[in-house]
C-alpha cells in the first residue's frame, strides 16, 4: 500500500482498475461518473493502453465483448440509462464466457430520471438484465477505499471465472471525496494471452470460435448448464458480506452501498440509545448472502431492509428470511438520500415506543 | 493428372448452412484464397454476423468471434486497438451492417479503425425469410414490402460505399459484384486491396459485394445473377470510391 491520497470516487475507481492491470477502457460519457473516463483518457496513453470513447454505449458493450475475447483486462464505465444500453452486450458476454469489469454508477430512474444517487438498477444488476438465463458477480462497495480495493478483486474475479464483474455503485460514491490508499500496481508485463482466446490462431493446434449462438436446444441446453454449474461454484466460494455490530444485535438492518454507509450511523445511535441494532451489509449482492442472513434470521427479532429503490434488495432479504422472521422496508426514490435520522425514527416507529 | 483447381485449405470440410446458387459460397473462397495468398490465415480473427453467414466460423478455418446484430465492427474495434498484430475483419450482410449495425459502422470507418469489412448486398434479409433491407431496390417486392418498395413509405435504397467514401477514415472502399466470372475476380481484386489496406495499416477498409439470394427472390440462380445485372447493378454501380496511397 503506498501513501493515502484526497480522491473523488469516479477518479479513485479509474486510479484502481489501471493499477490492477486494466489494458482497454471503452465508454460513452454519461453524468455522474464522467471524471472516471475523463481521468482513464489522460492515463491510458501515458501508459500505452487503450482508451476509446465509442459512439454510443452500444457500441462501447460491444468493444469491450471484442477486448474481452482476446483474454485482455477491459473495462466500461457508465450510468443507469447507458448501462441499459448495454444489456444485450452483457447477455453476449455471459453465454461466450469472456471476462471484463463494468462499473456502474447508479442514478435515478425510470427513463431519463436525474442525475442524482439511487440504488434502481439493482434488479437489472443482480437478476441479469438482458435476455436468457444468466448472472454477473456484483459487488456493491461502500466506501471509496472499498470501491479501490474491489477494483482489483473485481478483475482478478472477472479472469477467473471468465464472467463479467459489476461495480455498483451510485452517483453519490462517484462524486464524493475520501482519503484513499491504492494497493500495489500488477505486474502487466507478465499478462499471457490465454489459451481460448481468439486473436489468431498462431501457433495452436486448434482455432478457437467464441460464440454466444447454438442452434440445437440441447445443445444451448448444455452451454446452460455449464453456465449454471459456473455460477453454482461462485455462490459457494464468493460470498461476501460485512456483518457490523450483528454480534448480539436484536434488529438488522440490511443495506448495500451508500445506504448501508449511512445505515452504520444508525446502529452508532442505536447502541447509544441501548438498542441491540446491527447491520448486514452484503458486498456481493450477487452471489447473495443468503446463508449469513438465514443464519441471523434465528438471532433478530426484525430485520429491516432500507435502499434507495422501491424495495428491490428487500425481496432477497426476505427469500432468506424465507418468513422466520418480519422483514420491514423503508427507501427513498428517485435520487433522494435518507438520512441516518429518517432511518432511526423509521425504524423507532417499527419498535413501537417497546425500547 | 494433374490438380488445377481445389478447395482453399482454409475452408473447411464441413456442408454449408446455404442456399442452392447463393454466392455467399463465393464471396467465402474469395476471402480463404486471399487469407492463404497474403499469409493471413493464422493472424485472422473474423468477426461474424447475424444472418445467413452467422455460421460462417463452421465454413472458414480463423480464430473467430459471433456478434450481435450489427455490432460486427465495434467488436473488431475492441479486439484490433488491444491486439493490433491480428489481422481483423467482418463479414456481414446488408441489414446487419447497413440498417441496425450502420452507426457502428460509420463510426468505426471515420476513425480510420484499421479493420477490413466484406459487406454482403443481397437486397433483403436473407435468413428470415426475405424481408426488406436498406437495399432493397425501388419496386422490389420482398415480404414486407408486399406491393413494392414504395419511397413514400420506405424511402430509397443506402449506398453504403458512396457514404462512407465521404469520410477521411477509410483508406480503401469499393463495390464488385458476384454474377459473373469476370466481376468475381475483380472482386478478388478488390477485396485484396481491402485486405492490404490493413496489412500496411492505412486505414478502414470495405468491398461491397453485390450478390444474390435466389430463394427469396423467388428464382433460379442463373435468373438472379441475371437480375443483378439487369436491376441491380444500375443502381448499384460497381466501382472504387476510395483508394489511398500506398493500397496499390
Amino acid at each position: 500500500m503506498g501513501e493515502k491520497v484526497l480522491m473523488k470516487g469516479a477518479e479513485a475507481i479509474a486510479e484502481a482498475a489501471i493499477r490492477a492491470g486494466c489494458m482497454a477502457f471503452f465508454g460513452y460519457p454519461i453524468t455522474p461518473q464522467n471524471e472516471t473516463p475523463e481521468y482513464f483518457s489522460r492515463r491510458m496513453p501515458e501508459l500505452g493502453r487503450v482508451f476509446l470513447q465509442a459512439e454510443s454505449e452500444v457500441a462501447s458493450i460491444n468493444m469491450v465483448y471484442g477486448a474481452a475475447c482476446t483474454g485482455t483486462r477491459v473495462i466500461t464505465t457508465s450510468s443507469s440509462p447507458g448501462i441499459s444500453l448495454m444489456q444485450e452486450g452483457f447477455s453476449y458476454i455471459a453465454n461466450s464466457n469472456v471476462p471484463c469489469v463494468v462499473v456502474n454508477a447508479m442514478r435515478g430512474g425510470p427513463g431519463l430520471g436525474d442525475i442524482a444517487p439511487a440504488q434502481a438498477d439493482y434488479f437489472q444488476a443482480t437478476k441479469g438484465g438482458g435476455h436468457g438465463d444468466y448472472h454477473s458477480i456484483v459487488l456493491a462497495p461502500h466506501t471509496i477505499q472499498e470501491t479501490a480495493d474491489l477494483m482489483f478483486d473485481a478483475f482478478d474475479l472477472a479472469d477467473k471465472y471468465r464472467i463479467m464483474v459489476v461495480v455498483l455503485v451510485d452517483g453519490l460514491m462517484g462524486q464524493m471525496m475520501e482519503p484513499v490508499e491504492f494497493k500495489e500496481w500488477v505486474d502487466v508485463s507478465k499478462f499471457k494471452t490465454p489459451e481460448w482466446a481468439t486473436v489468431g490462431q498462431g501457433d495452436r493446434k486448434e482455432r478457437n470460435i467464441i460464440t454466444s449462438l447454438e442452434i440445437l436446444p440441447e445443445g444451448l441446453e448444455k452451454m446452460n448448464l455449464a453456465l449454471q454449474e459456473k455460477y453454482k461454484k461462485i455462490k459457494e466460494n464468493e460470498v461476501r458480506l460485512e456483518e457490523y455490530e450483528m454480534d448480539d444485535a436484536e434488529y438488522a438492518l440490511t443495506a448495500f452501498g451508500t445506504v448501508a454507509r449511512i445505515a452504520k450511523t444508525v446502529v452508532d445511535m442505536a447502541r447509544a440509545d441501548g438498542i441491540k441494532l446491527g447491520l448486514i451489509r452484503p458486498i456481493t449482492v450477487w452471489p447473495f448472502p443468503e446463508k449469513e442472513i438465514a443464519k441471523r434470521a434465528e438471532q433478530v427479532k426484525f430485520f429491516f431492509d432500507v435502499e434507495m429503490n422501491e424495495g428491490q434488495m428487500l425481496e432477497d432479504v426476505k427469500l432468506a428470511v424465507n418468513g422466520k422472521k418480519p422483514v420491514h422496508y423503508y427507501g427513498r426514490l428517485g435520487g433522494v438520500v435518507p438520512t441516518a435520522e429518517e432511518i432511526y425514527g423509521e425504524f423507532k416507529k417499527l419498535l413501537g415506543g417497546k425500547e | 493428372m494433374k490438380l488445377i483447381y481445389k478447395k482453399p485449405d482454409a475452408i473447411t470440410e464441413r456442408d454449408t448452412t446455404y442456399c442452392p446458387g447463393c454466392p455467399h459460397g463465393i464471396a467465402h473462397r474469395l476471402v480463404a484464397e486471399l487469407l492463404e495468398e497474403m499469409d493471413l490465415v493464422k493472424k485472422t480473427v473474423i468477426v461474424w454476423p447475424v444472418g445467413c453467414s452467422v455460421f460462417g466460423y463452421y465454413f472458414i478455418a480463423t480464430d473467430a468471434v459471433e456478434a450481435a446484430h450489427g455490432r460486427a465492427c465495434a467488436m473488431a474495434t475492441g479486439i484490433k486497438r488491444v491486439h493490433p498484430e491480428s489481422f481483423v475483419m467482418t463479414y456481414q450482410g446488408d441489414g446487419d451492417l447497413a440498417s441496425i449495425g450502420i452507426a457502428e459502422t460509420v463510426h468505426a470507418a471515420a476513425r480510420g479503425e484499421r479493420i477490413s469489412v466484406v459487406y454482403i448486398n443481397n437486397g433483403n434479409y436473407g435468413m428470415t425469410g426475405g424481408q426488406m433491407a436498406p437495399t432493397t431496390l425501388i419496386g422490389q417486392v420482398t415480404t414486407t414490402s408486399p406491393y413494392g418498395r414504395k419511397p413514400e413509405l420506405n424511402g430509397f435504397p443506402m449506398h453504403v460505399p458512396e457514404m462512407l467514401a465521404a469520410l477521411d477514415g477509410p483508406a480503401y472502399i469499393a463495390r464488385a459484384a458476384l454474377d459473373s466470372p469476370q466481376h468475381i475476380i475483380q472482386a478478388k481484386k478488390f477485396l485484396k486491396k481491402a485486405f492490404t489496406a490493413q496489412v500496411k495499416n492505412l486505414g478502414f477498409s470495405l468491398v461491397e459485394l453485390v450478390s444474390a439470394c435466389p430463394t427469396n427472390w423467388k428464382m433460379t440462380p442463373v435468373e438472379a445473377m441475371e437480375r443483378i445485372r439487369k436491376e441491380v447493378l444500375p443502381v448499384f454501380p460497381i466501382g472504387e470510391f476510395k483508394v489511398a496511397k500506398g493500397v496499390e
